[in-house]
């Protein structure tokens, strides 16, 4: 086992410089991963056992059992009655700091304890109703129905729009397409923040106000989009197009049953780039849906944490499903990305 | 799939006729520009539109939306932003607030460029090394670069809360707790750190694509004159790594004067204003407060396109005589 820790590419043995570069990155593992792993967990604790201080790792609650007589499940105490014997007691209630114990096993006979002489048993519970109780609570699947609407359908817009252009960029001579080009790289040197008004204006004036489609439009052309699959629709021969155009396909049929399908490689980097894109999108949706009917879960989350009593075990559930499909993404496209961002250079 | 494939048919036929009678109409040459034209009217609508609008905005007062019912104003709106009876005293200004927010953005971008370029240079560095699992340990440090900004300041509120975890071993290790965010210092220390956490797995990445890029040989060479590793980290890694490293750090520059979302989630800006960016304040002026005053948020706005453009000319500059320069070698 340590032969096989120990073992390094090529050289015999690990030197100090090695020791400190696995150091490193077990650090580094740690400050990036423990505190996600710390809201995941959190996000299972029940709504009592997360306002407790200090906060444990393991969402513990306090175990309860149901007693003939009550409706509802007691908690239990592990009680120390007036004999000196401690033995696992139901709550029935407490006044002050005198509670009246019951045990489950003999429902009848109840004492009275002081407060200090119980302790609550905890057991592990994964309160997964803190997640089955988004849904209707709070509209959250209409939140989650708007960020999915937005994702795939401002993706599937972007890979068309932006293969027509590149296309065009790639595989024809025209006049003025020396300026095209350059007027959509220049693009890039415009971020959205700088524009914030004006393009607000536009929203408004083409009535896409509290729409989602006025999230999806203003950002479907994508100068980082173009670049990319035009780079790769360079590499396609030209040869294919011109057997094709013997053949009396139009120019159309040539882009969507040639070309597109050659660019799947490229179309799918800028896929997976796009849905990171839209789905963590914040600044865009923010000024333009103001409506909550029309929220998407960002800015669902960011009003809920603006709430004066924020009920965080609700709110941990919520950022944790939202960071589900980016985990999936990263999980399995991981290489796509890195990739995509080691030739464009964007993120 | 059958629905998938009928429904792509169906959206091919829709499009046809209309590209053949492009072709008839325009000739073959042309057709080019119906290709692009989506492009460019969407470009047209949401970016160049608006950047000439956003002048419009700049130079008119009011708090109409239509430009055409603001009344000009010329430079008043600078001169709102940038008016001050002491310039020694931000507390005089008229707009004390855009001040604050342009010195945190100074201060916020020189701070986190500085030390989250630094820590990717290293953890590059590191990962460039022979190491077992690469492409693990790669994505360890990428993983916070795809959540978004809401999610990653959601984290680091939880953790940083009164009865949080950092609190938590605070009192266990016999201190008393902080208020990590609505402490002037810690909240900025922390937006600082967060940004860093959550976007430097991004520039490690680009580091790493240079480093593997620089030729085997040149190692090798170095190997054979018995040169001491720091000697060929200085002489041979970084001035080759160079025109990389500055690209970074420019775009990290560009990045970070332009901070808004996770800060906005996870401080508000505050406590006060001690962590409001410029960004924030150009969305509250325009859209969060009462009143909204959209000309001088695009004043505002302009402001920052002035320092963005400095920085992406700084850029091309550098670039430009870097590339010159390995030629030259």
């Amino acid at each position: 086992m340590l032969k096989f820790l120990t073992r390094t590419r090529g050289r015999s043995r690990l030197d100090w410089t090695d020791w400190l570069s696995y150091a490193y990155l077990f650090v580094g593992l740690f400050t990036m991963f423990a505190p996600i792993i710390w809201l995941v967990m959190s996000s299972f604790k029940t709504e009592s056992a997360i306002s407790l201080f200090p906060p444990t790792f393991l969402p513990y609650s306090q175990k309860s059992v149901e007693v003939q007589g009550h409706d509802k499940p007691l908690p239990l105490y592990l009680t120390k009655d007036a004999q000196g014997n401690v033995r696992p007691m139901a709550q029935v209630r407490r006044i002050g700091i005198m509670a009246t114990m019951v045990d489950p096993a003999s429902p009848g006979e109840e004492i009275r304890v002081n407060i200090n002489d119980r302790k609550p048993i905890n057991e592990i519970t994964f309160a997964l109703g803190n997640y089955t109780e988004l849904f209707g609570k709070f509209n959250f699947e209409r939140y989650l129905w708007n960020s999915v609407f937005i994702t795939v359908v401002a993706t599937l817009l972007t890979l068309l729009i932006n293969s027509m252009a590149a296309f065009a960029l790639s595989k024809y001579q025209f006049r003025g397409q020396k300026a095209v080009f350059m007027l959509i790289i220049a693009t890039l040197m415009i971020p959205p923040t700088i524009i914030l008004v004006p393009v607000f204006l536009v929203i408004n004036t083409v009535g896409l106000l509290n729409s989602l489609w006025g999230v999806i439009l203003p950002a479907i052309a994508t100068p980082t989009g173009v670049f990319l699959l035009r780079q790769y629709m360079l590499t396609i021969p030209d040869e294919l197009l011109e057997a094709a155009r013997m053949d009396h396909a139009s120019e159309w049929r040539i882009y969507w049953r040639i070309i597109l399908p050659l660019a799947a490689p490229a179309l799918a980097v800028l896929a997976i780039f796009s849905v990171m894109w839209r789905w963590n999108d914040f600044l865009l949706p923010l000024i333009v849906l103001s409506k909550s009917e029309y929220f998407t879960l960002q800015l669902a989350l960011n009003s809920f944490q603006g709430e004066l009593n924020t009920q965080w075990h609700y709110l941990l559930a919520m950022t944790v499903i939202t960071l589900i499909p980016v985990t999936l993404v990263f999980a399995f496209l991981q290489k796509y990305i890195t990739t995509g961002i080691a030739s464009a250079g964007v993120k | 799939m059958e629905l998938v494939s009928r429904l792509l048919g169906g959206f091919f036929n829709l499009f046809e006729p209309l590209f053949r009678a492009g072709q008839r109409w325009l000739g073959f040459s042309r057709l080019g520009w119906l290709f692009v034209a989506p492009n460019l009217i969407v470009f047209g609508l949401f970016t160049f539109l608006p950047i000439v609008i956003n002048f419009v905005y700049a130079t008119t007062g009011g708090v109409k939306l239509y430009p055409f019912d603001r009344p000009f104003t010329g430079m008043e709106n600078f001169g709102i932003l940038f008016e001050c009876r002491d310039y020694f005293d931000i507390r005089t200004c008229r707009k004390d607030v855009f001040w604050r927010a342009m010195i945190n953005t100074a201060q916020f971008s020189v701070i986190q460029v500085t030390l989250m370029v630094g820590f990717s240079l290293v953890t590059a560095l590191v990962l460039n090394r022979k190491i077992i699992g690469r492409g693990f340990w790669r994505g360890v440090f990428f993983y916070p670069v795809l959540l978004s900004p809401v999610v990653v300041a959601l984290i680091w509120k939880w953790l940083l809360q009164t009865q949080g975890v950092f609190n938590a071993g605070l009192v266990a290790a016999g201190s008393t707790p902080v208020n990590w965010l609505t402490e002037a210092h810690w909240a900025f220390s922390w937006t600082v750190f967060v940004s860093i956490w959550a976007h430097m797995g991004f520039y490690t990445l680009i580091l790493l694509a240079g480093l593997q890029a620089i030729p085997k040989e040149m190692y090798e060479a170095a190997e054979m004159d018995a040169a001491p590793p720091w000697r060929t980290l200085t002489r041979i890694t970084l001035p080759l790594l160079m025109p990389n490293l500055i690209v970074v750090l420019v775009l990290a520059m560009i990045r970070a004067v332009q901070i808004f979302d996770e800060v906005y989630v996870l401080t508000g800006g505050g406590p006060g204003s001690a962590t409001t960016f410029i960004v924030q304040f150009i969305y509250q002026t325009g859209f969060a407060e009462q009143i909204h005053l959209y000309g001088l948020a695009a004043a505002a706005s302009l402001v920052l396109a002035i320092g963005l453009m400095a920085l992406t000319i700084v850029q091309l500059r550098i670039t430009k005589a870097s590339s010159a320069g390995q030629r030259a070698r």
